[in-house]
């Protein structure tokens, strides 16, 4: 039995129901059982009440590019560190890569995941299946039994799907059970395992480059297949102008297509891996500033629906080696809230703008419900202070690893209080 | 001319880090030290007791032995540790390598790696100094170094030549040390090649793009031809060795269009009649083996200076 709990005062930002004003909020059984003008509602006797004046309050945010390691990798993150830091950066629902070891291909890997987020999990696991078995590239995954046992798209993510006709089959069968594909674009025989953006920098650091061309020319195959099958594709993790360009002009034809971008890639420039910091080493890599102006504009005008961290723990046993042997990712969950932030001040983003592509927008995305503050819906909440100054330092971070190139940061913004389904899974309120 | 400059390196990662003093001093060492290596008895004191490492991960014969020449006719105590017979195959990371190195207290460690800024790496979890010995398709400072005294020794200067670099820039750690030390140093540095050889942004690293190699030898003083490597097989990069020979290769006809007292160098070691034809490389303009003399000299000089000798 969950306490209700009064949420009073706050700026209920509700895009989905096209909602933004100060509203009071009471959550009663784990779910929202009003949404009223202040004052309006008094709620049960004894209610938990909190003034969150000058606060946000948001649809619980979701996160639908997460890897969170477990099974195969839990010295880097499991699925109990890896949905507390979400909760800590307020997220209520993540969606979780395959490339596990072993690769969730199967029903028994998407149970497992399933019932350890049952057990041990402070947000909602969704888990996203292999494209092909093994994430080898060869033949398809059992889509049907990945399926019934709880996934919700499938993609090879963390490698491309080379093969033009299994990606061609993978979105035609996809179909028979209605689950999304989504594309990890990258052209293999030109990024060549590089270690960086290519260009200037990677010769001047002796670094092998990856041409922003290899994202895009697989970007654009995949944007093909989608028209071509008529059925819809996501692009994941999109760090080019012309990624950008394509799925505009993609958008305007009628494709079915969604993207998704990361924090970093608005945020950072190849800049950031300078002196071989192998905290900035990602894959598709940091690019330029043209690359972060596009993205940021595609953010604003819809082309790209929704922000995703890629959330990606390594140990420093992954990330304090050469350079070139450094493994690919960086932590997210816990810097999304205040790095979109940024983008809000700036005006390149309105409030609610930001809090759809973090909510709602991955919701529909995915088809898992949730990112709405509906009344009768479950109590997936969070409250974010958008004045909240702080320096993101290794001991605040709720993930296993701490390989962010944000590290030191002075940021201002981030989520104080997240409820799932009416509980508290993160608290730093009043803080 | 510089003698007022004070030298305050602890690591030489790249020539990118070194300022026109700096790079003036070091020259200036080295001629000075050069003369040693002519004694009969070829050994000063200045670095006994000093205990230098050479840590070698790529297989190399002359920078090897060059450093260790140097630093034995300076008295110090060398180790050599290769990459084979080192614990890196036994799974150890790089940087437990160089702390157990480090627990040994030597003052230098030397190292050769694959992997670009492996140095850097190194100097930051270690106490001792680092010299960069080629690192991936990064920088081979010394060997920079080592050029630029070649050229000032047989030239009387670096400000206002023309240097043409020819071959593979893009996998070539000494032509990036060297676009960046002679540009520093006031020289003009153009490269040409295959396309396919020449690196994204490298005009921002100091030199001019020449879209011929005749183009780029043309009253050049200083034309370094670099060496093709037979062995990147992953990348389509080249036809053949033959067509490249034909091609870029530097035949005693480039050669004319240089300065008439233009001279030949190369990096070493050479695939006689692939990037250099052999008449030139032993010709009476080649200055490939005053190279490797000079190399004892710069590394005398950077091992000198690192451990604080002014």
């Amino acid at each position: 039995m969950v306490a209700p709990l009064l949420l009073k005062n706050g700026r209920v930002i509700d895009p989905a129901n096209g909602l933004d004003g100060i509203r009071d909020l009471l959550l009663v059984e784990g779910k929202i059982a009003a949404v009223t003008l202040p004052g309006e509602v008094d709620g049960p006797a004894g209610v938990e009440t909190l003034d969150l004046a000058g606060k946000w309050v948001v649809p619980g945010l979701i996160d639908m590019h997460v890897h969170l390691r477990e099974p195969g990798q839990e010295h880097k993150e499991t699925i109990e560190t890896g949905t507390l830091a979400a909760a800590a950066g307020g997220f209520t629902a993540v969606a979780c890569m395959p490339n596990t070891k072993p690769v969730n291909d199967n029903e028994a890997v998407t149970q497992l995941i399933l019932a350890k987020a049952a057990a041990r999990g402070s947000a909602r696991v969704y888990p996203v299946g292999a494209i092909s078995s093994g994430s080898r590239g060869e033949a398809l995954a059992e889509y049907g039994e990945m399926k019934q046992a709880g996934v919700v798209a499938v993609t090879d993510d963390g490698l491309p799907v080379v093969n033009s006709q299994l990606m061609r089959r993978a979105l035609e069968y996809a179909g028979n059970h209605e689950l999304l594909v989504i594309s990890h674009a990258e052209e293999p025989t030109l990024s060549q395992n590089g270690a960086m953006n290519d260009g200037a920098l990677a010769t001047r650091l002796g670094l092998r480059g990856i041409p922003h061309v290899a994202e895009e020319i697989m970007v654009y195959r995949d944007l093909a297949l989608a028209q071509y099958t008529g059925r819809p594709i996501h692009i994941a993790h999109v760090s080019t102008r012309e990624s950008v360009d394509l799925i505009r002009r993609a958008k305007a034809k009628g494709v079915a297509v969604t993207a998704e971008t990361a924090p970093h890639y608005f945020t950072l420039t190849e800049a950031a891996v300078d002196q071989y910091n192998t905290r900035a080493k990602m894959n598709p890599p940091l690019r330029r500033q043209a690359d972060v102006d596009a993205i940021r504009q595609g953010l604003r005008d819809g082309t790209l629906d929704a922000i995703a961290t890629d959330h990606a723990p390594h140990s420093e046993l992954d990330k304090d080696v050469e350079f070139d042997l450094a493994a690919n990712g960086i932590i997210g969950l816990e810097t999304a809230v205040p790095l979109t932030l940024r983008l809000v001040r700036e005006g390149i983003l309105e409030a609610g703008g930001m809090i759809a592509l973090l909510s709602v927008n991955p919701a529909r995305i995915l088809g898992v419900g949730g990112g709405a503050l509906s009344v009768g819906a479950v109590a997936d909440v969070t409250v974010i202070d958008p004045e909240k100054e702080f320096v993101y330092g290794p001991e605040a971070v709720h993930s296993k690893s701490v390989n962010s190139p944000f590290l030191g940061w002075q940021f201002k913004g981030k989520a104080v209080l997240t409820i799932l389904a009416g509980r508290v899974t993160y608290s730093d309120f009043p803080g | 001319m510089y003698s007022t400059h004070r030298f305050s390196h602890k690591h030489i990662l790249g020539l990118a880090d070194l300022s026109v003093e700096d790079m003036g001093l070091i020259l200036q060492t080295a001629e000075s030290f050069k003369e040693i290596s002519t004694r009969a008895i070829k050994k000063v004191p200045t670095l006994r007791g000093k205990t230098i490492v050479n840590l070698f991960f790529e297989p190399s014969t002359r920078t090897r032995l060059s450093f260790e020449v140097a630093a034995k006719r300076m008295s110090a105590d060398t180790f050599n540790i290769s990459g084979s017979g080192s614990s890196t195959v036994k799974g150890e990371t790089l940087i437990d390598t160089a702390r157990n190195l480090d627990a040994m207290n030597p003052d230098c460690i030397i190292l050769r790696h694959s992997r670009s800024g492996s140095p850097r790496l190194l100097a930051d979890h270690i106490d001792a100094s680092v010299i960069n010995a080629g690192d991936g398709t990064h920088e081979h400072p010394s060997q920079g170094l080592l050029d630029l005294m070649t050229v000032k020794e047989a030239k009387g200067t670096i400000s206002g030549l023309k240097i043409a670099i020819i071959g593979d820039i893009a996998h070539s750690r000494v032509a990036h040390s060297n676009i960046i030390g002679f540009s520093k140093m006031g020289a003009t540095v153009a490269v040409a090649g295959p396309a396919t050889l020449i690196p994204p942004g490298v005009e921002e690293m100091g030199a001019t793009v020449c879209g011929s190699v005749a183009k780029a030898v043309e009253d050049a003083d200083v034309i370094m031809a670099l060496r093709i490597q037979k062995e990147r097989q992953h990348d389509p990069l080249l036809p053949s060795l033959r067509e490249y020979a034909n091609f870029f290769g530097v035949s005693q006809k480039l050669v004319g269009a240089a300065k008439p007292d233009a001279i030949i160098m190369h990096p070493g070691p050479i695939n006689r009649g692939v990037e250099l034809d052999p008449k030139i490389a032993d010709g009476s303009r080649s200055v490939i083996l005053d190279q490797v003399t000079n190399g004892v000299a710069v590394r005398m000089a950077l091992i000198y200076l690192i451990m604080g000798g002014d």
